[in-house]
Formats: structure tokens, C-alpha cells, sequence
């Protein structure tokens, strides 16, 4: 397939040197029927065109609740955070989301219409190009023969590449990814993430990944912000460009890994030094 | 003390050595796929298996009839079916039936109607969705036909007291499963529609509906019996008040004239609707809809 011509929107923040996404002093609070909890505490970041930008946390750490935000589902109760330089006011098509649950897709219809829904209810593609992009982004992820069913018949690996097809074929400015992998076999998560990467060597979107584990964070981001738990708070933001599945053995690999542990679990019973 | 000592090991496992072997090709196993045979078809089928059941349950009434012999407590099958045949044919059932169904059909696309502005209303909003929950907290429990001597002081003899009771009956039931069934639609659905830019009646009609459509079907399914039995009980109560009466007034007629037979002739004609309107269309809905998203068996 040839490649998807640029939208307008897309072609407007080509520039790498401007931040697509910027988060500044970002506290996230939430209420649930008992009590109100706070989420992340003063997170700033900046996300910039074609990074792989991962929030890497303990669970409690409030990436998911950071996700959400930049989502628009969960406004901040402290702080900004805007997308092409406009505060964010509620959910779009402009911010993609693939979620770790299966149910994100739509049971009622078939693979194809999975994909191409978003763009039917938005106007962001002209209607003539819908099916050729659909077949397309089908091709890219490899599910061409199943086009024509229904979720319910894939297997989790497939469904999460429907989501992944249906959120990349939006072409968002940022795609959200919330532990896209999470719930898969451990197999399979390899696949994935190694098939994600393919699609981004492709196309160089820019992705948003929620994960807790270090070694996903490390190959599947460029540039890692490591979050504290709860609340939480940066505790560094580091590069990670470059890493991949042939550099798990590596030093520099490991020395990042040691890093990060030691940030996120010092002081904690079974971590001592000799365990590394 | 626990006894789980008892099944620990002694010492460490037996050592054993590594093997590899190469697998059969999938052809030299034989049978993995084969089609059913006939009769593994047949069992497979949901009408044919449905109309055994029926056939069986006819037998025993026709058995136990025979065995009671009292015509006037309980006609055999075929004497009852003698019976329909008659009063569809020379009688009034047909006009009868008629009659029924076309107040069903008003009353039911009434209640449905208007459940589906109410649930709609309350998906949206917080005070329809609080609305919701205390008028069918109210209502729900109230008997459509405690209503029908109030429906005849507001609407006077005839249909349009009917029709009244049963928009009663369809209402509550409808809205109630709509409800909950929107309720139980996952967050990360919602989220994942929302994400969209789904807002509004296109948020209900693309995301909602179609995902508790479950609860929806079985609401319609509720309401559509509920209809039937407020309609038959009216028309035993009042019926014979209305220019024309339905299938209910039929039963009445030929209870007060003993002719028990064409009592059962009648009843017999509710189940028959009622079998052919859950097999033709309840069952299609859910053939084409739910069963082909894996969202029922």
C-alpha cells in the first residue's frame, strides 16, 4: 500500500523541534464514593513529534490517571496540558486510545467496520478514501483475511491489533496506549511489541505508552519518564533511544534496567545490591 | 498439625534425559474435521429439538385427558383442537384474535416508544437517570389492571382504556432492562466511543444500544408478555363492554357457556402466538444480532 497522504492537521506539527503534547505542573485527583485521592502530583513533561514517550510507574503511580487526562476523560485540578498548544477540553479523534481490555472493540461489527467507524463518524477523511485506507492499515498489521469478522472469533493478540489498526488509521497527533500489552500471554506480547515497532518505523507516529514494566518501557520507548507511586511525581526522565530486542543483552540495557529498580524499588525488602 | 507433610517428597526427582521427536504430519492422523452426520445435525437443530418438546407435551395432555375422560374439566388435545379448527373457521376466533392483536400492536409500539425517549433522557442526564429510577421504582410493581377502573373513568369504554393499561404493562419492563443494560456497557466501551468524538443521540444509537442490546432484546421479550397478559385480563374484566370484543372476551363467552373446549381453543391460540412471535421474531433478532457478535450463546 502506498503510504497514507498527510492530513492538514498532521502536516501542521511536522516540525520535531515543537512539543506535540506539553504537561505542566499536571496534579490529578479523583473521588471515589468514600474518600478523594490524589493521582500525580505536579507532573510536567513534554512529548515531541515522533517519540515513542513511555510513563513507566508501580501501580498507584497515576500514569493510567495521566493517560486518561491527556485523553480528556479526567481534567487536571492543577496545571495544563495541551496538544498542539490548546488546553485539552474533553475526548477527540485527535488522541487515539488503545486500552488493555479486549471489549474496546466493537462486538456488533466486523473487523473492517471496527476500523473504519471512527473515520465514518468523523470528517476528517474524505468518505471515498475510507475503504482504501482501512485495506491498508488491515495489510500493515496483517489481518487482510479477517476483515469480515466479528471480534469475538480473534484471539486477544488479534483483537489488540484491530485497536492498534482502528487508533494508527485516525493518524492522531498522539496515539494514548494504556498497557496495550498487559493482557496478553507473554508470547504474544512479544510479538506485539515487536510488530509495534514495524508499524512505527513505518509511519513515525507519536505514541504515549502506560506500562509498569521496565523492560517494555525500554524497548518499546525513546525516551522514558519514570513516575515515583502515589501520588506521583516525576522521578526522572531518561533517553532510551536506540534500544531494542537485540540490545536486552547488552550493558548499556542492563545498566538502564539497574537504574530504574533502584529508582523505583530502593529501600524496599527483597531489593539489596547484591541482587544485581 | 497438617498432613501435608505426608506428601512431600522424599528427595529430589529422578534424573531423566532430554528428548527430541519430530511431529506427524497433520494428514496421517486422520479425522480432524469430518462433517456431521445426520443425526448429529438433527440434535444440533434448536426447532427440531423445540418441537419434540412440543409434541411430548401434547401426548401427555392428550393421555391424561383420555385417562380423566370429563370434557367439561379438561378436553383432550384433539377435541380441542377440533375446537379451534371450528371457531377459526365457521366462528369468530379469527375476528377475535384480530381484534387482539391490532390493541397489542398499538399498545406495545406505544410503551416502547416511550420507553425509549425515558432511557434516552436518563443516559444523557443525571436528573432523567434519577427520574427513571424512582418512575419505575413507582410503577413497576403496579399491576396494569389495578389501573383499568381508573382507564375506564379517563378514556371511557373501549380501546382506548386498553391501550391505556397496556403502554402500563410495556412501559416499566421495556425502560427498566433498557436501563440497567446501558448501565452495565464497560467504561473502556464508553471511553472507546467517546475517543470517537460520539456524542448526544449518535453516542446512544452507535455505542449504547448496540452494546446492551442483550438487556434490550430481553426487555422487549418481558414487555411483549406483559402486553399479552394485561390484554387478555382487560378484555375478562370489561370486554364484553366494548363493541367488539378480543380473544379474552372469546375465553369469557365460552366459559359462561360451558364450552370448555373452545375455552382452551382460545388459550391455545395466546401460547400459538406467542410460540410463533418468540420463534419467528424474537428468535431472527437474536440470530442475526446477537449470536452473530458472541454476545449469546
Amino acid at each position: 500500500m502506498t503510504a497514507p497522504s498527510l492530513t492538514p492537521a498532521a502536516a501542521a506539527v511536522a516540525s520535531p523541534a515543537v512539543p506535540v503534547l506539553t504537561a505542566d505542573d499536571v496534579s490529578l485527583q479523583y473521588t471515589t464514593r468514600e474518600r478523594m485521592v490524589t493521582a500525580t502530583w505536579r507532573v510536567s513533561f513534554k512529548v515531541y513529534p515522533g517519540d515513542r514517550f513511555v510513563l513507566l510507574g508501580p501501580s498507584g503511580c497515576g500514569k493510567s490517571s495521566l493517560l486518561k487526562s491527556v485523553a480528556g476523560f479526567l481534567p487536571p485540578v492543577e496545571g495544563r496540558i495541551r496538544l498542539n498548544g490548546r488546553d485539552i477540553k474533553g475526548p477527540g479523534p485527535d488522541r487515539m486510545m488503545v486500552f488493555q481490555e479486549f471489549d474496546q472493540l466493537l462486538p456488533w461489527k466486523s473487523v473492517f467496520e471496527n476500523v473504519a467507524y471512527p473515520m465514518r463518524v468523523n470528517s476528517r477523511f474524505p468518505r471515498a478514501e475510507i475503504e482504501e485506507r482501512v485495506r491498508g492499515y488491515l495489510d500493515k498489521i496483517g489481518l487482510t483475511r479477517f476483515a469480515d469478522a466479528h471480534p469475538h472469533t480473534l484471539s486477544g493478540g488479534m483483537k489488540q491489533r484491530v485497536a492498534i489498526a482502528r487508533a494508527m488509521a485516525m493518524e492522531p497527533e498522539v496515539l494514548l496506549m494504556d498497557e496495550p500489552f498487559a493482557a496478553l500471554d507473554a508470547l504474544t506480547r512479544r510479538t506485539m511489541q515487536a510488530e509495534l515497532l514495524r508499524l512505527w518505523e513505518d509511519t513515525r507516529f507519536t505514541i504515549l505508552f502506560v506500562t509498569h514494566s521496565i523492560e517494555e518501557a525500554l524497548i518499546v520507548g525513546t525516551r522514558i519518564l519514570v513516575l515515583s507511586p502515589h501520588p506521583g511525581q516525576v522521578r526522572a526522565e531518561l533517553d532510551a533511544t536506540g534500544l531494542g530486542f537485540d540490545s536486552v543483552a547488552t550493558p548499556r540495557f542492563a545498566e538502564l534496567q539497574a537504574r530504574i529498580e533502584d529508582m523505583l524499588f530502593a529501600g524496599r525488602p527483597g531489593h539489596t545490591a547484591e541482587a544485581h | 498439625m497438617t498432613n501435608a507433610s505426608v506428601i512431600l517428597p522424599a528427595g529430589d526427582p529422578p534424573p531423566r534425559p532430554d528428548y527430541e521427536r519430530k511431529v506427524e504430519a497433520a494428514e496421517a492422523i486422520g479425522d480432524i474435521a469430518r462433517k456431521l452426520t445426520w443425526r448429529e445435525r438433527l440434535l444440533q437443530n434448536a426447532l427440531f429439538r423445540r418441537v419434540v418438546i412440543l409434541v411430548v407435551l401434547g401426548l401427555v395432555w392428550q393421555v391424561y385427558a383420555t385417562i380423566l375422560d370429563n370434557e367439561l374439566m379438561l378436553p383432550k388435545l384433539s377435541v380441542t383442537l377440533v375446537a379451534l379448527w371450528d371457531a377459526f373457521v365457521h366462528g369468530t376466533l379469527l375476528e377475535r384474535t384480530l381484534f387482539s392483536l391490532e390493541i397489542l400492536l398499538i399498545g406495545y409500539a406505544i410503551g416502547v416508544v416511550l420507553a425509549a425517549a425515558l432511557v434516552s433522557v436518563s443516559a444523557t442526564t443525571q436528573v432523567g437517570n434519577d427520574l427513571l429510577s424512582t418512575l419505575t421504582a413507582m410503577f413497576n410493581p403496579l399491576p396494569a389492571i389495578a389501573l383499568l377502573p381508573l382507564a375506564l373513568l379517563w378514556f371511557g369504554l373501549g380501546m382506548g382504556s386498553i391501550v391505556f393499561v397496556i403502554v402500563h404493562s410495556v412501559l416499566w419492563a421495556v425502560a427498566l432492562n433498557t436501563h440497567s443494560g446501558f448501565q452495565s456497557v464497560s467504561e473502556t466501551m464508553r471511553m472507546a466511543g467517546q475517543t470517537f468524538g460520539l456524542k448526544g443521540l449518535r453516542y446512544i444509537f452507535g455505542i449504547l444500544v448496540p452494546a446492551a442490546l442483550p438487556a434490550i432484546v430481553s426487555g422487549l421479550k418481558i414487555g411483549w408478555a406483559f402486553a399479552w397478559r394485561t390484554l387478555i385480563a382487560a378484555e375478562l374484566v370489561f370486554g364484553a363492554s366494548s363493541r367488539s370484543g378480543g380473544l379474552g372476551w372469546f375465553i369469557f363467552e365460552n366459559r359462561v357457556a360451558l364450552e370448555t373446549p373452545y375455552v382452551f381453543a382460545g388459550l391455545l391460540t395466546v401460547i400459538l402466538i406467542g410460540l410463533a412471535i418468540e420463534s419467528l421474531v424474537f428468535r431472527t433478532l437474536e440470530t442475526h444480532t446477537l449470536r452473530k457478535w458472541g454476545m449469546q450463546r
